[in-house]
């Protein structure tokens, strides 16, 4: 009666009452336990051994089980369990071997009852049978697990599982002669209590030890299996091979699991290292764990479901020396905070975006998918408690496909394919990749290559002729401020001679004032046109092109030559500021402030040449002639960032190769990785593996010249006996030769092998070039006339 | 008298190593009567000094000096100085451990304790490294102490099997640098944990801590597949086939992790003094705490009998619990700092 009453307060409040609550204990416990009517609760640990009864507001300390003054290892709890079916029944594995049972009726102080000192070590588990009263299973670390009848002074019966020690023993739920054990050197094993000889089943579940198993309360087939490995499994053993129908993969080793009550699929787990929360899972969603307790400090050693038919409540003990109870409404939920929407690019432009049904039907523009009705409902789980779910989760895929000719990547393919990065001196390379890009139509790009070279060009070579070249466009030319003259006249001094506007617009890009409303005009039509190149030709139009015309073909080559011959590094002298038409165009945007950068976009659209006519008086002594390249820096480095940001990453990354050392030390590591990173995807999704290739070589991010360090082994077969090497090493297993001999010296080559492809015969490539020297015939002797080239 | 295939498994074995880093040193060679250890030993070896990991080659044989030198091992110091430089090293460091960089010089003091008294090693330790390098330092931590005692190990395994051989060569090494210069407070030395035990220290307990539950998923966290290794090693040592009762094993196992301050509940000490005599018992203690003085051999007179590879079996068993014992010490300390 009494007890009736009891399990009907307890089943009645936990609807109603009860909260999150703890208590700290005197030290760490080991292993928890709750009696059946959800009423208290055992803790058990190697200086700790006590009941707490479990009321509303609180945990109430009711006994304590340590007594004597210097309690002996007996006391010391692997782990605990309160008989389900008999309340003052208690039983502990203490870590001495010993098999205590304790009874709560005893009217002394000491409640031991029995002691089974069978075990020779410790003793990890001790399980009651959930219906039978005296019949109790432990499993030791000395590889055995008995049997105990708790009418007599031994064990009735020991079960060898000959495979180390005995992590966890089980007894199903559900068959009343059967039980599991979990061993540490990974296997599961089935046990008839009947049969001590030998185990019904076994089989490997985990790599290295299965801390736990836990049978599922209703599903009779159902066990799961946590282990060191990280994994939670569960295993379908009513078919003949036990079947893995499940498996969670988690952040830490496995020291508990436990199926959640009520619930089919839900399961909790604790870690023993590292990981201090308890999660909840529900198999069949292993990815993310259904709900987390965050609430200890230590590693959590002990879980328990307060009541075997409440999923709401969840006891757990620490290391952290406190004792928790959980409400499942208090747990964190991670879906939570999990992203639902996905958002991916094709190669090609087109766009995959897939987002909550919801979110999706509210915007009415939405067009279906074109490839039939692409919905994937990924999660429906119908439930009476929607608290206690996943949040439905139906998600909609959309795909947008872009226009096919207005957004071709072909320029992009050509462009990578095209570039030179390396080989040449500087100024060649501006020049040869500005033609590319004006090839391609994208005089933007073309421009901003042109003036890179003016800008870090070395300005000795552009000085002195440029000089003079100013000179004699002054004069002739009036229209052109001294500023641009000497710009213009380093890299292509003649060339104003060729076309009048240009020379006109250069000297615009001098003017200082920004105040101008052409300028301001034509920056935002620059903004606008940024993004496509076709249409930025228009609006750049004619002069500019023609401008890249004279720069590359007529006079840069002179210009380049001298420069090549000089030292780079003379970068003192600068008079190009002006020049530079294409930093601006992409700076400007967002601001003026500079002088030069307002020049820059006076050039590309101003067209008056009377202002310049008033600067030119001016011009000179405004702007020094000994700018530093590093002046250019903050620009050119705003550039950069400018086209990664329009998504031209190519034009970046390129850019940055080329500048080398000129530009590396302006922009942050991190960045510089990120834009090597994306150009270098780019390039292999389009399979352009050798550009690619090129380019992580060039770069200078450590992290990006590794890449090409992975997946570089090379599979060999042994020079012998022909058959692969498995191992690594220099010795095949099979006929115990040195493989890889070098044919010159005999020794196993250890780095660059080279071979004749005629006789297959090779060895160092040192030694074997210097033999080829000498001699026609091959190293080791076997008549074929190898060839070096 | 090994059977045909297994002396086979061993010269291959040497062939490998031979081959891959161009030397066979004396305690491989020592080794040779248990293949199935020895095989498990070269590839951790192999896997600790030679593969990827977090730290530069040079320092790993920066560290294996500095944990030679702990215990006066002329002979490892020199194998790895010239190791040292053939990666790479800056022959500078080699002057002392002053010239090393501020990171090996803060292992100092970890080495020193792990080599002497593992019992001292608390988490302000790894707190003191860690400040100045976070969490790469844990690893390198990690690996050190593995790396250390594996040195350290192997050469009280080569200074006793070489005298226990009767193999007289272990003097001819060059004596190429005196290995005090990179250590500090080279007094300080092994002392009794027993006697100290009414001090603050706490015995530690197998059972709150043990290899198989903690230390592997810690150690395997930091530096991956290390776990697996030692696992096997220390897996291999316990299985290997020998004379030995497996009690007596256990016996000579749990001596040492007692002498080291590490205790198992589970297990009665009175079996010790049961199964190991009294010479033997001084002869482990020696090796396992002093492995300096044992150049000079104090053999166990029982011992006459014993077959060579029998007795390696003992030093190999010494030698691992030594490490684990060891890692045990710098695993909780590292835990204790993730705690906290």
């Amino acid at each position: 009666m009494e007890k009736m009453s009891r399990v009907t307060t307890a089943l009645s409040s936990s609807g109603v009452s009860g909260r999150t609550m703890f208590c700290h204990l005197d030290a760490p416990a080991n292993a928890i336990s709750v009696c059946r009517d959800a009423t208290q609760v055992v803790v058990a640990g190697r200086n700790i051994f006590k009941i707490y009864a479990l009321e509303e507001e609180q945990f109430v300390e009711k006994l304590n089980l340590r007594v004597g003054r210097k309690p002996s290892l007996n006391f010391s709890c692997a782990d605990v369990m309160w008989h389900q079916m008999e309340e003052n029944l208690l039983a502990t594995a203490a870590t001495n071997g010993a098999v205590v049972t304790w009874n709560l009726g005893k009217p002394s102080r000491n409640k031991q009852d029995q002691l089974f000192t069978e075990h020779k070590r410790t003793v990890n588990k001790v399980c009651f049978h959930p219906t039978e009263v005296y019949m109790l299973l432990s499993g030791s670390q000395d590889g055995f697990m008995k049997c105990f009848d708790l009418r007599k002074k031994e064990s009735v019966s020991t079960f060898s599982g000959q495979s180390e020690s005995v992590r966890d023993v089980q007894f199903s739920m559900k068959d009343y002669f059967t039980f599991a054990a979990s061993f540490e050197n990974g296997n599961v094993q089935l046990w008839d209590i009947r049969r001590p000889d030998r185990y019904e089943r076994m089989f490997t579940a985990h790599t290295g030890p299965v801390f736990c198993c836990d049978w599922h309360p209703d599903d009779r087939g159902w066990l799961a299996t946590g282990g060191r490995d990280k994994m939670v499994k569960v295993w379908d053993m009513t078919t003949n091979r036990a079947k893995e129908v499940y498996c969670v993969q988690t952040i830490a080793s496995v020291a508990r699991v436990k199926w959640r009550p009520e619930r089919k699929f839900h399961l909790a787990t604790c870690s023993m290292m590292v990981d201090h929360n308890i999660y909840v899972w529900d198999v069949r969603r292993p990815f993310i764990p259904f709900a987390t307790f965050e609430e200890h400090k230590d590693v959590t050693t002990g879980i328990v479901w307060r009541h075997q038919h409440d999923p709401h409540f969840l006891l757990s003990g620490s290391k952290d020396s406190t004792l928790y109870q959980h409400m499942f409404k208090d747990a964190t939920r991670p879906v939570d905070k999990a992203n639902p929407e996905g958002l991916c690019f094709g190669l090609f432009g087109d766009l995959a975006f897939a987002a909550k049904e919801s979110l999706i039907s509210s915007d009415a523009n939405r067009k279906p998918y074109p490839g039939g009705d692409r919905r994937y409902p990924i999660f429906f789980f119908k439930k009476p408690d929607p608290t206690e779910q996943f949040a439905h989760v139906s998600s909609a895929l959309s795909v947008f496909e872009t226009d096919l000719d207005s957004n071709r990547m072909d320029w992009f393919v050509k462009t990578a394919q095209l570039y030179l990065l390396s080989g040449k001196p500087f100024a060649e390379l501006c020049d040869h990749n500005a033609k590319v890009a004006r090839e391609l139509k994208r005089p933007q790009v073309s421009t901003t290559w042109t003036m890179l070279k003016i800008m870090f060009s070395d300005p000795a070579n552009l000085m002195t002729p440029g000089a003079n070249h100013n000179l004699s466009k002054l004069g002739s030319l009036p229209l052109m401020n001294s500023f641009s003259m000497k710009e213009m006249g380093s890299g292509m001094g003649t060339e104003s001679r060729l076309e009048r506007s240009k020379g006109e617009s250069r000297q615009d890009n001098i003017h200082l004032e920004p105040g101008n409303s052409h300028i301001s005009n034509n920056n935002e039509e620059n903004e606008e046109t940024e993004g496509s190149e076709g249409q930025a030709e228009y609006m750049f139009g004619d002069a500019e092109l023609d401008d890249d015309d004279l720069y590359s073909m007529e006079h840069d080559n002179q210009a380049e030559e001298q420069e090549y011959t000089l030292p780079q590094e003379a970068f003192q002298l600068r008079h190009e500021i002006m020049d530079n038409p294409s930093a601006p165009e992409h700076l400007q945007q967002d601001k003026a402030d500079s002088p030069h950068v307002s020049g820059n976009e006076a050039e590309v659209t101003c067209l008056t040449p009377i202002e310049s006519f008033s600067l030119i008086s001016i011009s000179q002594p405004l702007f020094s002639p000994h700018l530093p390249a590093s002046f250019f820096c903050p620009i050119v480095r705003e550039m950069l960032s400018y086209y990664a940001e329009q998504g031209d990453v190519q034009m970046a990354v390129s850019v940055l190769i080329v500048l080398g050392d000129r530009i590396r030390k302006e922009i942050d590591d991190l960045t510089q990785e990120h834009w090597y990173m994306s150009y270098i995807d780019l390039l292999q999704r389009f399979e352009l593996w050798n550009v690619s290739n090129e380019v992580i070589k060039l770069s200078t991010c450590s992290a990006i010249t590794c890449l090409n360090q992975t997946s570089t082994t090379l599979h060999i077969n042994c020079s012998n006996c022909k058959r692969p090497m498995s191992n690594k090493g220099w010795i095949c297993d099979r006929c115990h030769q040195c493989a890889s001999v070098c044919a010159v010296c005999h020794h196993v080559v250890k780095g660059l092998f080279v071979w004749c492809q005629g006789c297959s015969h090779g060895g160092h490539l040192e030694h074997i070039m210097n033999w080829l020297k000498s001699s026609a015939h091959c190293p080791a002797g076997c008549g074929h006339l190898c060839e070096y080239t | 008298v090994m059977v045909n295939g297994e002396k086979e498994r061993v010269s291959l074995l040497f062939m490998k190593a031979l081959v891959s880093t161009g030397s066979v040193d004396a305690v491989s060679q020592q080794m040779a009567s248990h293949p199935q250890y020895l095989e498990s030993f070269l590839r951790t070896q192999h896997y600790i000094l030679h593969m990827d990991g977090p730290l530069p080659l040079p320092y790993r044989h920066y560290i294996a000096i500095m944990a030679a030198a702990r215990h006066h091992c002329n002979y490892l110091v020199y194998l790895h100085s010239a190791q040292f430089l053939r990666v790479g090293g800056d022959p500078l460091w080699l002057q002392g451990l002053e010239a090393a960089p501020p990171r090996l010089r803060l292992l100092d003091h970890i080495n020193k304790v792990l080599a002497h008294q593992p019992w001292l090693t608390a988490c302000s330790h790894i707190q003191s490294l860690d400040s100045s390098c976070d969490i790469v330092c844990l690893k390198e931590r990690i690996q050190k102490s593995q790396e250390e005692r594996e040195k350290r190990e192997e050469r009280l395994l080569q200074t006793q099997t070489l005298q226990q051989t009767d193999m007289e060569e272990e003097e001819e090494m060059i004596c190429f640098a005196d290995p005090t210069r990179f250590i500090t407070d080279p007094d300080f030395c092994y002392q009794e944990f027993a006697r100290r035990e009414e001090d603050h220290f706490q015995v530690f307990r197998v059972q709150d801590y043990s290899w198989e539950d903690h230390g592997f998923s810690l150690v395997n966290r930091l530096y991956s597949d290390i776990g697996h290794l030692l696992d096997d090693r220390f897996r291999s040592v316990t299985t290997l086939p020998s004379l030995h009762s497996p009690d007596l094993k256990r016996a000579i196992w749990n001596y040492i992790h007692c002498v080291l301050g590490i205790r198992y509940d589970d297990y009665d000490y009175g079996e010790v003094n049961q199964l190991l005599e009294r010479d033997l018992k001084l002869y482990i203690k020696a090796v396992a705490c002093f492995p300096d003085a044992t150049k000079t051999p104090v053999c166990p007179l029982s011992w006459a009998p014993l077959k060579t590879s029998e007795r390696i079996h003992v030093n190999l068993l010494i030698m691992e619990a030594r490490l684990q014992a060891e890692l045990l010490y710098a695993l909780r300390a590292i835990t204790q700092y993730m705690i906290a």
